[in-house]
């Protein structure tokens, strides 16, 4: 079964706890979204999971590990597993991180920061190029969440990321939960930020929940991905889609992960503001 | 922790990699203020990067390892976790598969050294993962085998199946106490007979089997294992237990799904 973009309202990220609730749920124009990551196997059950999920819902591959913002090309064979899984998943979007984990031949499991530098600019912009044409498709890159301040920024993020899509074509995946942390942390404000952000280059949105950091408190907000989506989070969300019109929108989840329910009861929160407006629009 | 040594940065962004995820991982990274790497790891957020990873990498190791983490605790494998992951960071994103030196870890890890099982219960929680997301592959079924005439028995090849990994603990009841600690509950006896045995886990459809073996058994897959034909591999396992009833034996393992193909011997 194929799915159209244009049906995608909001999405959740699928958890493996979760397949038989997902694969039965109905609620209208719902979609998965899962990291490649954790289906780059050879066989077995999770691929059969997620097989089946497939063929009832829309699904999104968010890649957290391509490692774009390395000083080196893109692993061959991680790109190429990712190629296998979009030929076999036909997903609908397919995403990636402004950041770099891999180096060396080592894999740290985060989303780690780079100075935006034009030396960058030209590596990211040659690495995103690579992965584009590998899983012959654009991809939308991720604005990151922000823990430090580098002294030698040559660019803005929003400048970079508008460099970045003129370059290679990619799309944007806009996290607004990223958006709030970072702004909180490094002091600058939120609105302004996505007020700037280029809306016609948004194919996704991400909403997520975030914790304080338990030794500097809410001086230093962690992108925690183990709450519901914060109240302020979702006043930035409402602004921002006041400005731009509907996105597919997901509500991210990763950790103490509750009942299925429960998720799909945040989600109708993000499909009643894209309800309205579609309705608006119309 | 032996201090990585990198070939000269090749750029400013390479340089400041190299510098970036040798401060993730180093006990005590550079902290001196100024400019580089010293005016990162002096902000509160550089320790949010140097927690998070460590708490993947640790995160995976006791995902991976469910009855290790049962038999020592979470707090001990966590613990121990942290020291793997300082000389051992995952060398793919495919945390599914990470932590394959554990094993070897855990046996030269001096606080497990009043657990000698416990390298070789690690290598059964390995073999779990490596069967759960091994290449799909239709078991062989018993009547394939049985349909064969009997002078062309002697000559097949059987040939494991993709899934299958198994293993002779000369030792210790490995399989055991890995089985109490995985999935079946409830703590190994007192009275645990303590003597060798062996394992088989397999994947045949969807989910993960598991089933002690006898020692001609694993001879038996082993010589199965390397190419050798059915008349080969019983006389394998006749020389590790003469007594050994081959009929039983081949029909218990292909009843388990060991074996993915048939072959023919034309040496």
């Amino acid at each position: 079964m194929s799915f159209a973009r244009s049906h995608l309202s909001a999405g959740l990220g699928l958890k493996p706890q979760h397949f038989d609730a997902a694969r039965a749920c109905r609620a209208v124009g719902l979609w998965f979204e899962v990291h490649p990551e954790n289906y780059m196997v050879e066989g077995g059950p999770r691929l059969a999971w997620l097989e089946a999920v497939r063929a009832q819902h829309p699904l999104s591959l968010h890649g957290v590990a391509m490692s774009l913002a390395a000083d080196d090309e893109p692993d061959t064979a991680h790109l190429a597993r990712f190629k296998r899984l979009v030929e076999r998943f036909e997903p609908v979007l397919v995403s990636e991180h402004l950041a770099w984990s891999t180096w060396r031949g080592a894999y740290h499991p985060d989303l780690l920061p780079f100075p935006r530098t034009a030396e960058a600019l030209v590596r990211i912009s040659a690495n995103v190029g690579r992965a584009q044409d590998v899983l012959k498709r654009r991809i939308a890159i991720e604005n990151p969440s922000h823990y430090l301040r580098f002294n030698e920024h040559e660019f803005g993020e929003i400048e970079f990321l508008n460099e970045l899509v003129r370059r290679t074509g990619c799309g944007l995946l806009l996290d607004v939960n990223n958006v709030y942390v970072s702004a909180r942390n490094l002091g600058y404000d939120p609105i302004a930020y996505l007020d700037a952000f280029p809306a016609e280059q948004v194919e996704e949105i991400h909403v997520a929940g975030h914790s304080a950091d338990p030794k500097w408190g809410d001086a230093l907000l962690i992108d925690s991905h183990d709450a519901p989506v914060a109240p302020a989070v979702w006043a930035l969300y409402e602004h921002l889609l006041a400005r731009i019109g509907p996105r597919p929108t997901l509500i991210e989840r990763d950790d103490n992960v509750p009942e299925f329910t429960q998720l799909l009861a945040e989600r109708e929160r993000a499909q009643g503001t894209l309800g309205a407006l579609a309705r608006r629009a119309a | 922790m032996t201090t990585t040594v990198f070939p000269p940065a090749a750029s400013r962004l390479c340089g400041l990699q190299d510098q970036f995820a040798r401060a993730l991982v180093d006990p005590e990274p550079p902290r001196e203020g100024g400019a580089g790497i010293g005016q990162l790891v002096a902000q509160p957020g550089f320790a949010v990067y140097r927690n998070t990873v460590l708490k993947g990498c640790i995160d995976a190791l006791q995902a991976n390892y469910p009855a290790v983490t049962r038999l020592v605790g979470e707090e001990w494998l966590r613990a121990a976790a942290a020291e793997f992951v300082r000389t051992h960071l995952p060398a793919s994103p495919m945390l599914l598969e990470y932590g394959a030196q554990l094993v070897s870890f855990l046996a030269q890890f001096a606080p497990a050294a009043e657990l000698p099982y416990l390298p070789d219960v690690a290598r059964l929680d390995r073999f779990w993962t490596e069967a759960h997301g091994s290449r799909d592959e239709t078991p062989i079924e018993p009547g394939q085998v049985t349909a064969l005439a009997p002078q062309e028995l002697a000559r097949i090849t059987l040939r494991p199946h993709a899934s299958a990994r198994w293993q002779w603990f000369e030792q210790q009841p490995i399989f055991t106490i890995w089985s109490h600690n995985r999935d079946l509950g409830g703590d190994v006896e007192a009275d645990i007979e303590w003597r060798g045995e062996g394992a088989l886990l397999v994947r045949p459809n969807d989910s993960v089997q598991a089933i002690a073996l006898g020692r001609a058994e694993v001879a038996f897959l082993d010589a199965c294992a390397a190419g050798r034909n059915l008349a080969d591999a019983a006389q394998a396992a006749l020389a590790h237990e003469a007594t050994a009833d081959l009929t039983q034996l081949i029909a218990r393992l292909l009843s388990a799904g060991a074996f993915g193909r048939i072959g023919i011997d034309r040496s």
